[in-house]
């Protein structure tokens, strides 16, 4: 016989392991980053393909400068580079965006310790810092190939939307009648459900980062991370939702808070950046305090900033707060004296 | 007994409190479900230790040579939290030794060299009650103690009553952990022994109700049970299914789910009006007060991924594991571990020659791959311990508490309520990473315990602050 091995309970573990969740998170990317390469073609397929390799030589070298062990096959370095390039506009150069995943994978994440130890978000930080860095580089998001090819297709309102940033330029510029078609416009209408179809899809020229413009492809992989029970529906519904509502108080309009709620970078965000494990609250109370202060911050921003886009702000705002807001929603044990869960 | 349906109420059961608390799935694997229980002949010889049961160890009243029967006490209770000892078999006293427990703690045994006979005692009788303390005494005589697992002293656990705190009896026959169905088989075969035990407790114990739980994948307990109490004198006797989630059967969690009320920290069931008693500990009082024959021989669900031919062995106490993996069939050249109880709360043994206790409801043994820890990877606060944990504590904090210095770590630990922690395994189950949350628990106890001694008046301030 054997020697008995001896060891704690339980004896019996999960079969579920880090890199199982991390993929899942790429499978759950697989239909946004589909739809970023039909939609924006070779120069999306560049990008991502850049700021994957970026991301995972960063780590491997990192970790071999480092001496500490390669840590690349846990797929949380891949995800950082997919997420990074998603989240960049398709004209960017491809050696900025190779800085920004360096900065992301190196000094946010491997500098803190690696995964799990970082206080922010690799992929939004680096997106941010891509933002301040290279300013100029966020203006128009198609090449004038395609924007010529999809003026033929959507002759409608193509001109409105030629070479914008994102929709949300247009509506905090001049309102909501940029986000109708020719025809509603001329009908003196203030809803146009063929441009919502448009944006939800990504179709035309919603404009906006390769892998933010298809709402649909983006809540696919949200159902998927929720079936597979990766992400709980907490964070993303907090967060969406309370952009719909404050839109709609401080607009006044419905129409306009649904298209708050489909333009911009508002559901990758919701959806993929602040449910980040490592960076946000690990308590159900403290998720929906998230949600609820991203949503917030993102509406203030986006009303009344310098930017027309801030859900990245909002989230790397929060992650600096998730010490707290877990502190502060702790849960009280069972059997613990009420109110004296806290000092 | 069948003409009085059960009643709505009954059927209905109870209502689930607002709030949930954490759980977990673990794989069911009750393969021994159908496997009624065999009687193993004696064993050459038992080992029966002081000490298996929560409390004092009980003091041996025999000496070496000395012929003793089965169901003779060969112990006496060491303290009041304590139990007595009995023989499990008929034969002469080898001696009484030294042995290390799986704890590393060293106890007196008594090893009994059977005679191959069983006779029982001549002097055993069946037990004269009238009142509850007539009651009190005879199940302390019996040997009783918690057999889910605990061994908490039954008599004891009486006490509440005494105190007049007991407002529900609850009789717990969860049984949520992997494998281990001898609680399962009791409730299948012995019904009038549960029948009788929970007559004795609704003469004796003022409770207002009286709940039977069983984890929901039981049907046919279930099934059983209600139909053992549908008769007038016994239908407030409630069956509730309980979800089959682990760790159903914990016991703060079953009064949380059928209650609703919480066991305040450090504190007993009783101070939340409850009485719980597993269904096994029910069943042998209601045989016990039938025959005399005190606590002697345990119904062992032998089961794993090493076992060859999974079954339930009705074993003496004392009984060598060997000797009882032996008549259930054998195990694979392929052992990796050896544990009490089941894979969630189990504890690993390092001889195949320990003994068969009082609170031994299952042997389990697994194969040497089952028995490798999962790879360790950095925690990535995922969050997934916070949602499984039924107690709703936060077990990366406890780990992280391990790695401060010391007031700070008894600031931490006590702030984050560690002494909570029932040790169930659900946040190592769940974790990702596979990181050692519930051994960092244990070790920030001992920690805690350990710095809490040194330094009393430091620490005190340190948990007040």
């Amino acid at each position: 016989m054997n020697k008995l091995i001896i060891s704690s309970s339980p004896h019996l573990r999960s079969p579920l392991t880090t890199q199982r969740v991390m993929i899942d998170v790429l499978i759950a990317l697989l239909p946004t980053t589909v739809a970023a390469v039909v939609l924006f073609r070779l120069e999306a397929l560049w990008l991502i393909l850049v700021c994957c390799i970026t991301a995972l030589a960063t780590e491997a070298l990192f970790q071999l400068a480092a001496r500490r062990e390669q840590t690349i096959t846990d797929g949380s370095a891949l995800i950082t580079g997919l997420l990074v390039g998603l989240s960049l506009h398709a004209n960017v150069p491809l050696w900025q965006a190779a800085v920004g995943t360096v900065f992301a994978i190196a000094v946010v994440k491997l500098c803190f310790g690696g995964l799990g130890k970082n206080f922010a978000n690799p992929a939004i930080t680096g997106r941010i810092f891509m933002l301040v860095a290279f300013a100029e580089s966020a203006g128009g998001a198609y090449s004038h190939a395609l924007v010529e090819e999809y003026k033929g297709i959507y002759p409608n309102h193509a001109s409105v939307l030629a070479s914008m940033a994102t929709p949300l330029n247009k509506i905090n510029d001049a309102g909501i009648g940029y986000l109708l078609c020719n025809e509603c416009k001329a009908a003196g209408k203030t809803f146009c459900p063929e441009f919502l179809l448009d944006m939800f899809l990504g179709r035309g020229l919603c404009g906006g980062a390769i892998g933010e413009v298809c709402s649909l492809a983006l809540l696919i992989g949200f159902a998927y991370l929720l079936i597979r029970r990766v992400i709980s529906w907490h964070t993303p519904v907090t967060f969406i939702g309370t952009v719909f509502i404050l839109s709609w108080i401080l607009s006044g309009n419905l129409a306009y808070a649904v298209y708050y709620v489909f333009a911009g970078s508002l559901l990758i965000g919701a959806i993929f950046m602040a449910t980040d494990y490592v960076t946000t609250p690990i308590n159900k109370a403290g998720k929906l305090v998230f949600g609820f202060g991203c949503g917030l911050i993102t509406v203030l921003i986006r009303f009344y900033g310098a930017y027309p886009e801030g859900v990245s702000f909002a989230i790397l705002f929060m992650n600096i707060l998730t010490p707290y807001i877990e502190k502060w929603t702790k849960a009280r044990p069972l059997g613990a004296k009420r109110g004296g869960a806290r000092k | 007994m069948t003409q009085n349906a059960p009643t709505g109420r009954k059927m209905k059961g109870y209502s689930m409190p607002l709030f949930k608390l954490g759980k977990t799935h673990v794989p069911h694997r009750k393969n021994t479900a159908d496997s009624m229980p065999v009687r193993m002949p004696p064993p050459a010889e038992v080992l029966i230790p002081t000490v298996m049961h929560i409390g004092a160890p009980a003091t041996p009243i025999v000496a070496e040579g000395e012929p003793v029967f089965v169901g003779q006490k060969i112990a006496e209770a060491g303290g009041y939290v304590s139990a007595p000892i009995h023989a499990s078999v008929s034969g002469t006293v080898k001696g009484i030794e030294s042995i290390m427990r799986s704890d590393g703690r060293t106890v007196p045994a008594i090893r009994i060299e059977s005679d191959g006979n069983m006779t029982p005692y001549k002097d055993l009788s069946v037990p004269a009650v009238t009142d509850f303390d007539s009651f009190s005494a005879a199940v302390r005589e019996s040997g009783a103690v918690g057999l889910g697992g605990a061994g908490f002293p039954t008599s004891v656990k009486l006490d509440g009553e005494k105190k007049g705190l007991i407002r529900t009896v609850i009789i717990n026959g969860a049984e949520c952990e992997p494998y281990i169905t001898s609680d399962t088989q009791t409730m299948l075969h012995d019904g009038a022994d549960i029948y009788d035990g929970m007559m004795l407790l609704k003469r004796f114990i003022s409770a207002e109700e009286f709940i039977i739980g069983v984890e929901s994948n039981k049907q046919e307990c279930i099934n059983k049970l209600r139909l053992l109490f549908a008769e007038e004198e016994s239908h407030d006797v409630k069956v509730v299914a309980l979800p089959s989630t682990y760790p159903q059967g914990g016991e703060k969690i079953l009064i949380y789910n059928l209650t609703g009320r919480e066991v305040p920290e450090g504190k007993l069931p009783a101070d939340a009006g409850c009485l719980v008693m597993n269904v096994t500990t029910l069943a042998f009082l209601g045989k016990y007060f039938r025959t005399g024959m005190p606590l002697v021989e345990k119904c062992v669900t032998v089961d794993g991924s090493a076992v060859l031919h999974p079954k339930n062995v009705i074993a003496p106490i004392g009984t060598p594991i060997e000797d009882v993996l032996a008549f259930a069939g054998g195990i694979s050249d392929d052992v990796g571990k050896l544990l009490y109880g089941g894979p969630m709360m189990g504890i690993a043994l390092h001889s195949i020659k320990d003994p068969i206790l009082k609170t031994t409801n299952a042997v389990t043994v697994l194969n040497a791959k089952d028995a490798l820890p999962k790879p360790t990877t950095p925690c990535i606060h995922c969050g997934r311990c916070v949602s499984a944990c039924p107690m709703r504590l936060n077990p990366t904090q406890f780990s992280k508490a391990l790695r401060l210095p010391s007031d700070e770590m008894v600031a931490l630990l006590s702030e984050e309520k560690l002494g909570l922690c029932i040790e169930c395994g659900c946040c190592s189950f769940v974790c990702p990473a596979g990181r050692p949350l519930v051994e960092n628990n244990r070790i920030g106890k001992a920690k805690f315990k350990a710095a809490l001694a040194a330094n009393p008046v430091a620490t005190g301030t340190a948990v007040k602050k």
